[in-house]
């Protein structure tokens, strides 16, 4: 495990297990209210194939009765909830492999209190022999795996474990049908959470993906990382010298200063490294500013814009997606949009079919496209353009710093602390509104009303 | 119930045969492309001049182990999380602490700036302010919830998603403003003590490792692991990508750092010495790549040559295991934690002439070990 291995941590342990098994009683009794027919959580009944399982509870319905319960927020509630699904109990119906309270009209059912934490602090292995051994009969081969390890190593209580399992099947035949679903259910969920299942075909179809997955030879790959130190060599601190200076060695600043986001004139350095790949060039948002004003020279700035916008899509929050799609679909797909995006037909039919129903990687296909048709000619375009030979001629090339011990200790005094990144996120904040508003898609109709109005 | 029926003519014993097969077949198929080793190569590239790397600035103010720490984009301040309790908030250049949180929880495992997870199972995020006198523990906001205490964290390219790794054996993604579950990641069979997320354009795919002693990397928008490496000997404690993200380094208990190479779909590289029998719990390359930085729990930091094999130097210093190192994102400079209560920062001094005169200041006042440092460096 972690590299923990002191006697702090041993008691840290036991004081985690007391207030766990604390924490199981208090849970209990909230579960027992939730059961409640009369202040619980409203329960139904639910068809599967022929027999009715009752007292089925939904997701939703579980939230909203915590958050009024103990008067928290739906959030908290919903992590409660996950808490009592993970931990054995309240078990889901649908998708039983994720452990986890969703917020909709998902199925669970509580677990019968047989099976709660606090009943058995360790699920026993000779109880897990039994149920296996039940299960064998209906051919489960997930289980196959364990039940051979476990028939090998409790071998000396098998017989044991043979007599309990035929116990238990003759009892459970002679329960009504409904019951021993229910029963059924219950079981196979707390081995659910106390033994989740590893499939063997799962890994053996992995190991068939990975044979037949592309490799490229050594010497190629092995050449390209060797290519990408070579290329890196001279702007790696630890290898070659920092103009003016490194910060950390002589205490000025000068360097950070000389490289920030919106310099007037960025540094030699700094625009040979935009040449690298058009990754870096992106990366650094001073070159992609220069990008930029090389694109709209072309008049073919579109796809750029398109590409931001599309990994503002598929890196922001789940709440704005769809109004962002929206957007997106408006400004760069629609037929006659007011910044259309070239991109073939296929894809761009992909593209407005995923936008019916949106997510976060529906404009992955379409993104790619474009960034692929940015590398291999707008890049190569812009490296050979006037705008970049221009910025190369205007860029700083600082004289390596000098100083005698003395400016050495004065420097070590005076260090600066330089512009608070709060500060400087703000102000990247309103640059980016700025921008937005400028380019932000005419409204046609506002502007007639406006018109109209003067009038 | 989602099992998989057996197919006509399959057993169990089948299967396993077929697994067995299938895995020499894979390590015959990598072996095919195995057309150079790692060193063969590097023989073309010139060899490294001698590195003088000194740690010259000590941050203290953390009362217990200094367990996690990471640099924040401005290139100078970074977070630090401790045994204590304290997350703090440093300015490393002018030594200011800038804040101090207080958590419930005292095992914080990891921070990123500014995300912070712990033995507690939960993972918050932390927005900070220009307020200095505001409460910042107030204002913490829980985004992760595992079954098991969450080993590491890392915002993804927005600070609107969060990735986080579980003793629970998964890893998951998570929207911070509704704290939803956005994808989970199964496959390890234990505890997924590191994660990395690729440096790529794409930006669609992480490595993870754990007590399994596999290290798997995970597309992120499927859900699906698409490679797995198992040649380690113990728990991998780290895992970092290369900077051009078709690579990846890792950190074991069994005393070695590793190198695999993504698209040979290999491991081509170990870097260990006899002299080395403790475990490396974390690594970091440098900007360029060339360098291997790896923490160890023997107090030191080995320096590697990645390409040649060979350890470059050795930084002592600390005076207890080294639980973090990172390089600071524009790589000027090499930031380290450690369980004697300490974060110290280390650059090169390898470049300009102008530095000899504080060398021989230094001779008089530092111990023995420094001082046969400095007559090897002229």
């Amino acid at each position: 495990m972690l590299w923990i291995h002191s006697d702090s941590f041993h008691r840290l342990s036991l004081l985690l297990l007391f207030s766990f098994i604390h924490l199981c009683f208090q849970l209990e009794s909230i579960l027992l209210e939730m059961q409640d027919p009369k202040i619980g959580v409203k329960g139904t009944e639910q068809k599967l194939n022929i027999s009715t399982i009752p007292h089925v509870i939904a997701g939703n319905d579980i939230i909203a009765w915590i958050s009024n319960k103990m008067k928290t927020s739906t959030e908290e509630a919903q992590a409660f909830g996950t808490m009592l699904v993970a931990y054995g109990y309240i078990y889901p119906l649908q998708n039983h492999k994720k452990l986890v309270m969703c917020n909709d009209s998902s199925l669970y059912r509580f677990q019968t209190p047989y099976f709660w934490p606090t009943q058995k602090w360790v699920p026993d292995d000779s109880d897990y022999g039994i149920f296996t051994l039940l299960l064998h009969a209906v051919c489960l081969c997930f289980i196959q795996a364990h039940y051979n390890h476990l028939h090998e190593w409790l071998n000396h209580k098998w017989d044991f474990i043979v007599m309990q399992a035929t116990e238990q099947y003759k009892a459970g035949k002679e329960r009504k049908k409904p019951d021993r679903v229910v029963f059924d259910c219950q079981e196979r969920a707390y081995w659910m959470v106390n033994r989740p299942p590893v499939s063997l075909s799962n890994s053996n179809m992995f190991y068939q993906q990975a044979i037949m997955r592309s490799k490229v030879k050594s010497s190629v790959s092995l050449g390209a990382l060797v290519k990408y130190i070579t290329t890196y060599k001279n702007h790696d601190p630890f290898l070659a010298s920092c103009l003016p200076s490194n910060p950390w060695q002589t205490d000025h600043d000068a360097y950070w200063t000389l490289n920030m986001r919106r310099v007037e004139v960025p540094t030699k350095m700094r625009v040979e490294r935009w040449s690298f790949s058009l990754f870096e060039l992106l990366s650094d948002l001073r070159g992609r500013d220069d990008f930029k004003i090389f694109l709209k020279k072309e008049f073919s700035g579109e796809n750029l814009a398109f590409w931001e916008a599309a990994e503002e899509l598929k890196w922001g929050t789940a709440s704005s997606m769809s109004t962002k799609a929206e957007t997106i679909f408006k400004t760069f797909l629609a037929p006659g949009a007011p910044r259309w995006i070239n991109i073939d037909g296929r894809t761009m039919g992909l593209t407005v079919k995923g936008l019916e129903h949106p997510h976060r990687y529906v404009l992955e296909a379409a993104q790619t496209h474009v960034f692929m048709l940015m590398k291999k000619d707008t890049f190569f375009r812009y490296l050979k353009s006037p705008t970049y030979k221009d910025i190369q001629k205007k860029a700083l090339n600082p004289e390596q710093h000098n100083f005698s011990p003395a400016n050495l200790e004065q420097n070590a005094l005076n260090r600066s602390p330089g512009i608070h990144p709060i500060i400087l996120w703000q102000q990247e904040e309103e640059e980016k509104a700025k921008v937005a508003a400028a380019s932000a898609p005419v409204d046609v109709k506002a502007m007639m009303s406006k018109i109209d109005r003067k009038k | 119930m989602a099992c998989q029926g057996l197919q006509k003519g399959e057993t169990l014993e089948s299967l396993k045969r077929e697994s067995e097969t299938l895995k020499k077949k894979l390590e015959e198929e990598r072996n095919k492309l195995n057309d150079v080793e790692l060193h063969q190569v590097a023989e073309k590239v010139e060899v490294l001049s001698a590195l003088s790397i000194k740690t010259r600035r000590v941050l203290k103010g953390h009362g217990n182990k200094v367990l996690c720490m990471d640099w924040c984009k401005d290139k100078r301040r970074m977070v630090s999380s401790s045994q204590d309790g304290k997350v703090i908030v440093w300015d490393a250049f002018t030594l200011n602490k800038e804040h101090g949180v207080p958590l419930p929880c005292t095992w914080v495992l990891a921070c990123a700036y500014a995300p912070l997870s712990g033995l507690d199972n939960k993972c918050s995020v932390i927005p900070l302010s220009l307020d200095k006198n505001e409460n910042l523990a107030a204002k913490k906001k829980s985004v992760a919830m595992h079954t098991n205490y969450v080993s590491g964290c890392s915002f993804t390219n927005s600070d609107m998603q969060l990735l986080t790794s579980s003793g629970d054996g998964t890893c998951a993604l998570w929207d911070v403003e509704s704290g939803q579950l956005l994808q989970s990641f199964h496959g390890h069979t234990a505890d997924v003590l590191s994660l990395d997320l690729a440096p790529s354009e794409t930006g669609n795919t992480f490595v993870s490792g754990g007590c399994d002693m596999k290290a798997n990397v995970w597309d992120m928008r499927s859900g699906q692991n698409i490679q797995s490496f198992e040649s380690h000997e113990s728990d991998i404690n780290c895992v970092k990508y290369y900077p051009s993200g078709d690579a990846f380094a890792s950190a074991s208990d069994d005393a070695t750092c590793r190198f695999y190479d993504l698209r040979a779909d290999r491991e081509v590289a170990v870097y260990q010495k006899d002299s080395i029998i403790f475990g490396a719990s974390t690594c970091d390359f440098s900007l360029s790549g060339r360098l291997l930085f790896a923490g160890y729990n023997d107090y030191t930091i080995n320096v590697w040559d990645v390409l040649k094999g060979t350890r470059a130097t050795i930084l002592f210093g600390h005076e207890n295991r080294v639980s973090r190192v990172r390089v600071s994102p524009d790589g000027t400079a090499l930031g380290s934690a450690s369980w004697d209560s300490t974060l110290r920062v280390s650059w090169s001094f390898s470049t300009g002439s102008n530095y000899i005169f504080r060398f021989i200041k230094l001779l008089f006042w530092v111990n023995s070990r420094l001082v046969l440092e400095f007559t090897v460096a002229f």
